[in-house]
């Protein structure tokens, strides 16, 4: 059909009028592919290496910098500083907790989001599959901010959550989960059981969609050449699907995990007085205006997804890919 | 249970029959399958030939009828409980395994020892010719050496059936027809039955002992590539093995006196000249004028018009013509004659 068109196109322009200008650019331009790639890869590329690598690059070097404590001024001689000061016992503790609800988020969220991501990549009629995905990403669509303060009056001791457990007559219950030391609190509103809650439902949609993908690219052969061979269904979820499938779920898990490592939203709303990551940044540059050393706070994150990452890989991760 | 003996058919198919919503990819099927054949199920797509594949296998379980396995009913279980495995289409093989592992996968399932297990992939690697490839991935083999991975991985299970879904679909013709014999050879060798689906006739004709012709979701006959060539029961199956040279309504009844459509093969028909002498009483003839000629080196294909709704196609040999002779024929007017012999009635 194209060659068609192009040959009548042809025909006319040897027939007397001469090509356009629009024909005349299309012609020089599909001679030329690497001026297009130029031309499609140009400003991407520009925003890419000035914009987000330039501003990592001061960012690393401003986490060498410090801070002049008399003056208030930020002094620019390189020093090890800020790193020694990062592993000081307080310090310490807040990576660790960060981390450790970070690992804690990752993991419920995978094993929420995988039954889920397995029924719309196998099961699903196409309708419904839509419908899953609309609600999924349906909570992206309003603010953050505004979902966090919901959860916060959801969780809160007079809110909806309270009032269910007294309904059922389990009040018992809930006090008794936040009697727990370290993952309780006053009420969930203020405790690491409700920050964890919230992480896992802002960062669900992000696990889910990987997964879907992933498991969407596995054939339905393999599966039942993996039952011809006489592997049961659990076995064949095991060396199979599962394998085949974790490239989506650590894609997944790179979204929540980093996603709560540099989150201070959910911690300043939900938590009580012990420090997240980003809460420590926002209070480092915005109260203590030591920028140097919450850009040194910032690179720790940046180097538990690095080690994490590299973990990954040398398990195989993506050998699938 | 029905007691095992010598007669008792590797797959019986009773009443079968599979719907997908209002299509029925499976239309009421009998068929027996005897023990230690290479049987093929031919057929255009969508006539149901690997919806019964799939249902020997145990990936689809009939709506109605039962499937029987050496004499056991089988309709029921699992892919994994049955004592067959299959040669997939896109091959199947599983991309974050080496060849070796995926050879080997159906035996560590099954729990066999590791030393007998690498014994058993080793010589089966070496039964179809990848000796010394078992530390590749799939992605680093070529389509050819795939499909001989995927036949490996079938066999060395020592099934009793192997079910086979278009194995050579993506080979190419050069690839397809030495993996032909070769597929052949290895059925000889391991003496199983082989359960063979193609839409390709030559293929089926060229490995089979006996053929299934599907249409529609059912069985229109079953023969060795022989009997079906020569003695089609139906215009369908004269028009799918070889070429379609089916004569109704006026000319069967010109030429053999009764209604009943006929068929004659192109290779049986000589061409000769409009004056040449009447033919015998044993012979028939008709005139027509060659509308299309195709010179494919060996022989020459001719398409003969009788008149404007019915065609004959002729096959001739070049044995004394060139090139140059047998296109230049287009328009002529010619006779054909055949013996009588050759004509095939068909079922209306």
């Amino acid at each position: 059909m194209a060659t068609v068109e192009a040959a009548s196109q042809a025909g006319r322009t040897r027939a007397g009028s001469p090509p356009g200008r629009g024909h005349r650019l299309s012609t020089y331009l599909y001679r030329r592919p690497k001026l297009v790639l130029l031309l499609l890869l140009g400003v991407p590329l520009l925003w890419l290496v000035a914009v987000y690598l330039g501003s990592l690059a001061t960012l690393i070097l401003q986490s060498f910098f410090w801070l002049d404590s008399f003056t208030g001024q930020v002094v620019r001689t390189l020093t090890l500083a800020n790193y020694v000061e990062l592993t000081s016992r307080a310090n310490v503790d807040i990576f660790l907790r960060t981390i450790l609800m970070a690992a804690v988020v990752t993991l419920t969220c995978a094993v929420l989001a995988y039954p889920l991501a397995y029924y719309m990549a196998r099961y699903a009629s196409s309708r419904m599959k839509g419908l899953l995905y609309l609600l999924v990403l349906l909570p992206l669509w309003s603010s953050y901010l505004v979902r966090v303060y919901a959860w916060r009056l959801i969780l809160a001791r007079e809110g909806i959550t309270s009032w269910f457990f007294s309904a059922l007559n389990l009040d018992w219950l809930l006090d008794g989960v936040l009697k727990l030391p370290v993952i309780g609190g006053p009420s969930l509103s203020v405790s690491f059981l409700g920050m964890w809650l919230v992480f896992v439902y802002v960062w669900l949609p992000y696990m889910v969609l990987p997964i879907v993908a992933s498991l969407e690219r596995v054939p339905g052969s393999l599966l039942e050449a993996s039952g011809d061979l006489g592997a049961r269904p659990g076995k064949t979820f095991r060396s199979i699907t599962f394998p085949l499938a974790l490239p989506g779920v650590i894609a997944g898990s790179i979204f929540t995990f980093s996603l709560t490592l540099g989150d201070f939203v959910v911690p300043y709303s939900l938590g009580n007085s012990s420090y997240f990551i980003g809460q420590a940044v926002l209070s480092l540059q915005g109260t203590a205006w030591n920028i140097p050393l919450a850009a040194a706070f910032t690179v720790v994150p940046m180097g538990v997804m690095a080690i994490y990452l590299l973990g990954s890989k040398r398990l195989g991760a993506f050998d699938a890919l | 249970m029905t007691a095992i003996d010598a007669t008792t058919p590797a797959i019986r198919f009773r009443g079968v029959s599979r719907h997908f919503g209002d299509v029925h990819a499976v239309d009421r099927v009998d068929l027996d399958i005897l023990d230690g054949e290479f049987f093929t199920m031919l057929g255009p797509s969508g006539s149901g030939k690997t919806t019964c594949l799939r249902l020997i296998a145990g990936f689809e379980i009939p709506d109605s009828g039962a499937i029987e396995l050496f004499g056991q009913d089988v309709s029921s279980l699992p892919p994994y409980d049955r004592d067959v495995n299959t040669v997939f289409q896109d091959y199947a093989l599983f991309p974050h395994m080496r060849v070796a592992e995926n050879v080997a996968y159906g035996l560590m399932i099954r729990k066999v020892p590791p030393a007998e297990r690498r014994r058993r992939t080793e010589d089966m690697l070496e039964l179809v010719r990848l000796h010394g490839l078992g530390a590749r991935k799939p992605s680093e083999l070529s389509g050819g050496q795939r499909q001989r991975v995927a036949l490996a991985r079938a066999l060395v299970l020592h099934p009793r059936v192997l079910l086979l879904d278009e194995p050579l679909g993506a080979l190419d013709l050069k690839l397809r027809q030495e993996m032909q014999i070769e597929l052949k050879g290895i059925q000889r060798q391991v003496g199983i039955t082989f359960v063979y689906v193609t839409h390709d006739q030559e293929e089926a004709l060229a490995m089979s002992d006996r053929i299934a012709i599907f249409n529609g979701g059912r069985i229109e006959q079953v023969g060795s590539p022989p009997e079906l060539y020569e003695n089609p029961t139906t215009p369908f199956v004269a028009g799918f093995v070889g070429v379609s040279n089916v004569l109704g309504g006026e000319w069967a009844r010109r030429l053999t006196g009764a209604a009943a459509p006929l068929t004659v093969r192109p290779e049986k028909i000589h061409l000769q000249p409009a004056d040449s002498p009447s033919p015998g009483p044993d012979q028939c003839a008709v005139e027509g004028v060659i509308r299309d000629v195709v010179y494919l080196g060996m022989y020459t294909r001719y398409l003969v018009e009788l008149d404007a709704t019915t065609d004959l196609t002729v096959v001739q040999q070049n044995l004394q013509t060139t090139s140059t002779d047998v296109l230049s024929a287009r328009g002529r007017r010619v006779r054909l004659v055949w013996d009588r012999a050759h004509n095939r009635r068909l079922a209306a």
